[in-house]
């Protein structure tokens, strides 16, 4: 057990930012920190860490946060483990966190488990849900679980304060509660697109403390010898919240064209079947299935793909299912939360057309 | 030059279910796999190793009950030179930090110049073990390793994030997260699997590595993260489907997505 149970206070988020522009799973971290404090009675609190960051200190405040720490050094401009660690480390030493997030991004989860492992504490990876106040708890799992109640409650007591970390397990196919109850800070990495946002407040004042890290040259103990931004994405389409999937049934390999329009426009990728990459129509990297990748996004688009047992294998745990398939016994529909009976090349330039109308009648860019 | 490459064992998720009634993992008969991650970066070991063809050497670890040295036994079979099985009844229970733990302790030991572990393990999905393992050794890590050359003392390697690459150079001892995308695993080859089952796996339990190991750091007492519950996602009522004209259908999916929060 930890000595700073008692005095540990406070939800930390630790922002992330790229090329000076902040992640948008800060602000989602933000807006779901907030309503854990009000649980709590205690504050949000944004760390920026970086190069020239301080500007975006007013941001953090707009979206949520009561203060901000700025971690500021002119080395930090790209993401390297060790100095951001020590950094952090320094933030957790100084502050004493009751909480601190992160997002569960190749940054965060890089960085957050060297933070644990040093500061040592535990860390709860790519949760989907989190909850302080029991009452609120049980709610969440009453609409969404099997789980047993009475169970929980003779272990925790309706009083518990600790944070519930929620998170799926094994491929999706099980969900599972975690605490950390005898160390501080709780510390959890945060799946992008799954929290809400709160309302930015624009103006909103608060208190911005700058803090210079103890760093040396010997901490930056890796060369970043070159940075090659994607032109198009990078993507690893197991991390997407949306993946509109083509198949055979699409025609041709322009037509993934149209789906990417529609995967833009709902924040995803496109994915694919086996049978367009063996095809060459689309990369490999791209492939849902058996010998592909296993996706769980928030919605699963299947678009001209006859649903092969083997490509089941990879999308069936998706939390969303979408099928548009011209042949009404296709095995697809099975798994389908919505069936489209219909042809692709007719639906999806009018769904983007209407995804557009959409977007501008509610004014979201 | 000596590499080691920690290798988990895991259940086939794809075959993994939830039993309705107790809430348990059902994982009779659910076949156990070389996490696909760590397969690769035993493929990249071995690539290595061949490359340099300098008496470079290629150990493999496993934490895991006596089962998972059918893993290990993979692992030779493919090419590597020795085996490690850490197994103990102190070990279960643990979480990745405790975990970590054990495995840089038991690394200590068979020492490394590089270490290779695969980014995540598809049961835990957590990608903490290898940081963690790092950490504890307090060694360089650079993890989602997409491609790895070495020269010398030195690695180059291409990581991924979601929007770049960053090739980094790094000094050895240094440890690597590998991507599925690494390095393709080769398959098992006759002689190899004859000579992996005449090679030894030296299994090591708590008094192997008491002498690194606080038994308050280990285990399910040791963890500091605890499972409260584990439970199944109430089933999706069945699917609706419509057979109705494109605008229509177009409306029926924008309705959806709206009342989904995915729009
Ligand atoms: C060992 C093994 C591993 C495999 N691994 C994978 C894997 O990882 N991933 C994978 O995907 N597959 C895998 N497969 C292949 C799998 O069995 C299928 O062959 C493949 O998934 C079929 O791809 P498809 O659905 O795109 O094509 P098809 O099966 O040809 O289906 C095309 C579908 O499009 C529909 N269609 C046609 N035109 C239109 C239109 N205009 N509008 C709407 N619908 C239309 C048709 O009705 C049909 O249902 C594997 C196979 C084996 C043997």
């Amino acid at each position: 057990m930890s000595k700073n149970i008692e005095s540990a206070k406070d939800i930390y988020v630790v922002a992330e930012q790229r090329d000076g522009k902040v992640a948008k799973v800060t602000h989602e971290l933000l807006g779901e920190a907030n309503i854990l404090a009000k649980d709590l009675g205690e504050k949000v609190i944004a760390v920026v860490i970086g190069a020239n960051v301080a500007d975006q200190a007013q941001e953090m405040l707009e979206y949520g946060a009561d203060e901000v720490i700025v971690v500021e050094d002119d080395r930090l401009g790209e993401y390297i483990t060790e100095p951001y660690t020590k950094a952090l480390v320094q933030m957790i030493e100084e502050y004493d966190p009751n909480i601190v997030l992160f997002g569960a991004t190749s940054i965060g989860r890089d960085l957050a488990p060297r933070i644990a492992a040093r500061v040592h504490t535990g860390l709860t990876a790519d949760c989907t849900h989190l909850d302080i106040d029991m009452q609120k708890y049980f709610d969440f799992l009453k609409a969404t679980s099997t789980a047993d109640r009475d169970a929980i409650e003779r272990k925790l007591g309706m009083d518990d304060k600790t944070l519930k970390m929620t998170r799926p397990a094994f491929g999706g196919n099980v969900m599972a509660t975690i605490r950390c109850a005898e160390y501080r800070p709780q510390m959890a990495t945060v799946r992008p697109g799954v929290m809400k946002l709160v309302e930015k407040q624009v103006g909103k004042q608060g208190k911005v403390t700058i803090m210079k890290p103890d760093l040396t040259d010997e901490d930056f103990n890796v060369e970043i010898v070159d940075i090659a931004k994607s032109e198009g994405k990078i993507v690893d389409i197991t991390e997407a919240k949306v993946l509109v999937s083509g198949g055979r049934g699409i025609g041709s390999a322009a037509f993934y064209g149209e789906l990417q329009k529609v995967a833009d426009r709902l924040g995803g990728e496109i994915s694919s079947s086996r049978a367009n990459v063996d095809a060459g129509w689309i990369e490999k990297a791209r492939q849902v299935g058996q010998t592909g990748k296993t996706v769980r996004p928030d919605l699963y688009m299947a678009c001209g793909i006859s649903g092969a047992i083997q490509h089941l294998a990879g999308m069936e745990n998706s939390e969303y299912i979408i099928a548009i398939n011209k042949n009404e016994d296709a095995p697809i529909f099975e798994v389908a939360d919505l069936g489209i009976v219909g042809d692709v090349k007719v639906i999806i330039p009018k769904l983007y057309e209407a995804l557009d109308k959409y977007f501008e009648e509610h004014q979201i860019n | 030059m000596k590499i080691v490459v920690c290798i988990k064992q895991v259940p086939d998720t794809n075959e993994v279910k939830l039993d309705p009634v107790t809430n348990r993992l059902i994982r009779d008969g659910v076949p156990s796999i070389i996490n696909h991650d760590d397969k690769s970066a035993i493929e990249q070991a071995l690539r290595i190793k061949e490359e340099l063809n300098d008496g470079t050497t290629v150990t493999i670890v496993c934490m895991g009950p006596p089962q998972a040295d059918v893993a290990l036994r993979e692992a030779l079979a493919m090419g590597a030179d020795e085996a490690y099985l850490l197994s103990a009844r102190e070990f279960g229970g643990s979480d990745t930090c405790a975990t970590a733990i054990i495995i840089s302790t038991a690394l200590k030991r068979i020492g490394f110049d590089l270490v290779l572990t695969g980014r995540q393990a598809i049961d835990g999905d957590t990608a903490q073990v290898g940081p963690q393992i790092a950490e504890n050794l307090g060694v360089p890590q650079v993890s989602y390793a997409e491609e790895v050359t070495v020269n010398g003392k030195e690695v180059l390697v291409k990581r991924q994030y979601e929007d770049r690459y960053h090739m980094i150079k790094v000094q050895m001892p240094c440890l690597l997260t590998a991507l599925q995308e690494l390095a393709e695993p080769r398959y098992m080859h006759a002689g190899g699997i004859i000579d992996a089952y005449n090679k030894d796996i030296t299994v090591w339990g708590f008094d192997d590595l008491k002498d690194g190991l606080n038994p308050d750091d280990i285990g399910l007492m040791g963890s500091p993260t605890r499972v409260v519950t584990s439970f199944g996602k109430m089933q999706k009522g069945a699917g609706v489907k419509y057979d109705v004209p494109a605008e229509e259908a177009v409306q029926i999916i924008i309705d959806k997505l709206e009342e989904r929060h995915l729009i």
